[in-house]
């Protein structure tokens, strides 16, 4: 009986070592691999960061601006029509010519004048909506950069390109570092980047219009594709009879699932802008579309988070008498709830980073204003992006960058959500 | 799977092939409900008649013509060899087998002369009736007085706080809880020990004030004490309340039942007094099966 006992514990032993063996390797794959991804992930987002950091700030220049009353209301009619429409370009290009007096040519005036945002008409002009009594008086204003100047004052445009190649030439070189010699110029956090829409001038575009747009169209998909997916996938798993038909259903919605998003963009266009005439550009039909693409996404979600609350629960309350709707709604749906909010959210960012369909149903325009509903044409993050990509200038390389990481940060804000409402959710039992 | 079983019990039976056993099945069946009959008068009237029934999975049957008659304020216990369907009974009772796809109930079960599978029985009114106690504690991932507090909250048997508060409190004293759970009831039931929960699924069934209370093996997760206080509470409940409890302990279908039911293979072989059929059954099956030959 010995003999036996001790030559199993031989093989035991035996086996023991390729068993642990086995073991280290496999720690050793799941390590290289978590390992592997880490790598890849900190070398995106630190290339991200590198890239898209200088946007936050932007480059001022100081002037001192003279509102003199015959440039902004000659007549003295203090009509507010009359000061909004005043050729403030005009205040900007004395005060410079004041600065820099020994300038006199047309065309070197015009290069003096490019150091400067042309957006910066707008800001003296709101100066002056603001507060009237400003006719008249003088004042040192912190002006917004030309982009041109903002990148040479970022170091984005080297001094030792030739001149001829480089978008800022030797005198405005010259003019910059007087300026900063008396510190006239200063960087400061872009507030513009965030509180304003897409503009051609590379110093007054903003990514808030993208984001009110995104945010837009992500509460029509969430609260278009949510309920139905959710009903749906609870109808289907709970309630339906199993059958043919059922089964086809099922068939669909995985291959719905599966169906490349520009198709979605196809079909929004048109059954939603052609035959329903809904308007072009609108996060309404993104939203829709999206809701399309997402839908099936939940209900699989559903089913699956469905599927793995214990039968027992169900059996517990039908044998109360609970009715079927009951059952799910008072103890099946509540267990579901984490799962079923994780596919959302997979759902949901899909949704944020997709722009191919919504390509499709014009949501690429150039759009300056800040979308104000659903119905208002607007942009979206991933199209702002692939448009500042397609951009020329310089400038739009960090606004490119510095869109990623908004639209990250939109990510991580929807997903710490999410755990944040699972939690909750999770508490409970 | 039933074949099989047959064949190992053909032939830890030596007297019997299985055959024999499957071929001999209906004549016993129709001896049961006049066994039934000529018993002294006197006895409860009854509650839950089933007659003929016969209970398919799919291609499989599970029951073959069950005829039971369930009498009221009594412990009826289900005893059987496992796979027989002594669950399967249990679940035709409350309409638990409806929402299983496959599976297909003929013949009549009637509760109070009514026919519980009639179109115009409403399952919910029914389950309602007839409260139902798992194998496995189940309670509901919620604070103990929610899981009582639950059914008679569905079903509007309360209109007050205090008057929930009541029920709980009572549902909770009757199963025998309330001493162990009065400072948390309002932690979750899903913390309490095996015993307790499965306490906590009978103060939940009684809740509702059903008629009668089904009970699959309430104990066979539990310890010799829990059980014993499961045991003296079923028959504290048996004063109100009709149960049907499964069991694979004769022992314990000799203490809580006054009538016993022996199934085999789907077949109700001996259905009488528990102390009848424990002392003098009339089958060699159930003679078998109490013994301890198969089983
Ligand atoms: N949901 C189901 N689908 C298919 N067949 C089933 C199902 N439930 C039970 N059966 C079959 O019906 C027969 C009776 O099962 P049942 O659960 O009633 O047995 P039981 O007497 O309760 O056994 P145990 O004592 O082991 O609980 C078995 O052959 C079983 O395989
Ligand atoms: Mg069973």
């Amino acid at each position: 009986m010995t003999a036996p006992n001790t030559s199993t514990s031989a093989l035991i032993t035996a086996s023991l070592r390729s068993r642990h063996a086995a073991e280290k390797r496999f720690r050793a794959y799941g390590i290289i691999a978590i390992a592997t991804a880490l790598v890849f992930l900190v070398v995106l987002l630190s290339s991200i960061l590198a890239k898209g950091y200088g946007a936050f700030f932007q480059t001022q220049i100081s002037l001192s601006i003279v509102f003199s009353q015959d440039v902004i209301d000659p007549k003295k009619t203090g009509d507010g029509q009359v000061i909004a429409r005043a050729n403030y370009q005009k205040l900007v290009r004395n005060a410079l010519q004041a600065r820099f007096p020994h300038v006199k040519k047309r065309r070197e005036i015009k290069k003096l004048s490019a150091l400067v945002s042309r957006g910066a008409r707008r800001q003296l002009q709101a100066m002056v909506a603001n507060d009237p009594s400003l006719i008249g008086a003088t004042r040192r204003v912190w002006l917004t950069a030309s982009g041109d100047a903002d990148m040479f004052n970022k170091g984005a445009i080297a001094r030792d390109i030739p001149e001829k190649t480089r978008r800022i030439n030797d005198r405005q070189i010259a003019w910059l570092d007087a300026l900063e010699e008396s510190g006239a110029l200063r960087k400061r956090f872009n507030v513009t980047f965030f509180t304003t829409g897409d503009s051609r001038e590379p110093e007054q575009a903003g990514i808030w219009g993208a984001i009110v747009g995104s945010a837009l169209t992500l509460v029509v998909t969430l609260i278009l594709s949510f309920p139905l997916g959710v009903t749906a996938a609870v109808y289907l798993e709970e309630l339906s009879v199993k059958n043919r038909w059922t089964d086809f259903l099922e068939v669909n919605i995985n291959n719905m699932a599966a169906v490349p998003s520009i198709i979605y963009g196809l079909l929004g266009l048109a059954v939603f802008l052609n035959v329903m005439h809904l308007p072009r550009s609108a996060p309404l039909v993104g939203g829709i579309v999206l809701a399309l693409m997402t839908f099936p996404t939940i209900i699989i979600a559903t089913r699956a988070a469905l599927k793995a609350v214990p039968p027992s629960i169900r059996e517990a309350a039908r044998g109360l008498g609970a009715s079927p709707v009951q059952v799910v709604l008072h103890h099946v749906l509540p267990l579901a709830m984490p799962g079923i909010l994780t596919g959302t959210i997979i759902g949901m960012s899909r949704a944020l980073g997709e722009s191919a369909p919504l390509l499709m149903i014009g949501m690429v325009a150039f759009i300056v204003d800040i979308p104000q509903g659903p119905f208002d044409p607007a942009t979206v993050l991933p199209v702002q992006i692939y448009l500042w990509a397609d951009s020329p200038e310089r400038a739009f390389v960090e606004k490119t960058a510095a869109a990623t990481l908004v639209l990250l940060a939109f990510l991580v804000i929807m997903n710490a959500t999410a755990v944040i409402l699972r939690r909750k959710f999770e508490k409970r039992w | 799977m039933s074949k099989q079983e047959a064949q190992v019990v053909g032939t830890q039976a030596p007297q019997e092939t299985p055959r024999e056993t499957t071929r001999e099945a209906p004549r016993v069946n129709i001896a049961m409900p006049n066994n039934g009959q000529t018993e002294p008068a006197g006895k409860k009237p009854v509650k839950i008649r089933t007659a003929g029934v016969n209970v398919f999975y799919g291609d499989n049957q599970a029951l073959t013509e069950v005829d039971l008659d369930i009498r009221e304020n009594e412990v009826t216990a289900l005893i059987g060899p496992s796979g027989c369907g002594k669950s399967t009974y249990l679940r035709c009772l409350n309409r638990m087998n409806d929402t299983i796809e496959e599976c297909r109930v003929e013949g009549t079960v009637t509760l109070d002369g009514e026919d519980i599978y009639d179109r115009a029985v409403d399952v919910v009114h029914l389950r309602a009736r007839i409260g139902m106690v798992f194998q496995k504690p189940n309670p509901f991932p919620k604070s103990i007085y929610d899981n009582v507090a639950y059914g008679p909250q569905i079903h509007g048997l309360v209109s007050s706080r205090d008057a929930l508060d009541e029920v709980v409190m009572t549902s909770l004293t009757k199963a025998g809880l309330l001493n162990e759970v009065r400072d948390r009831l309002h932690e979750p039931g899903t913390g309490l020990s095996g015993g307790q929960q499965q306490r906590l699924c009978i103060a939940r069934a009684i809740a509702v004030n059903p008629e009668v209370i089904l009970m699959d093996e309430p104990c066979s997760a539990l310890d010799p004490i829990a059980t014993a206080r499961i045991e003296e509470l079923i028959d504290e409940l048996r004063q109100n309340y009709t149960i049907i409890i499964v069991t694979h302990s004769m022992q314990q279908a000799a203490r809580v039942s006054q009538r016993t039911a022996f199934f085999h293979l789907g077949v109700l072989v001996e259905f009488g007094d528990t102390e009848r059929v424990f002392t003098s059954p009339r089958d060699e099956r159930t003679q078998g099966y109490i013994t301890g030959r198969f089983g």
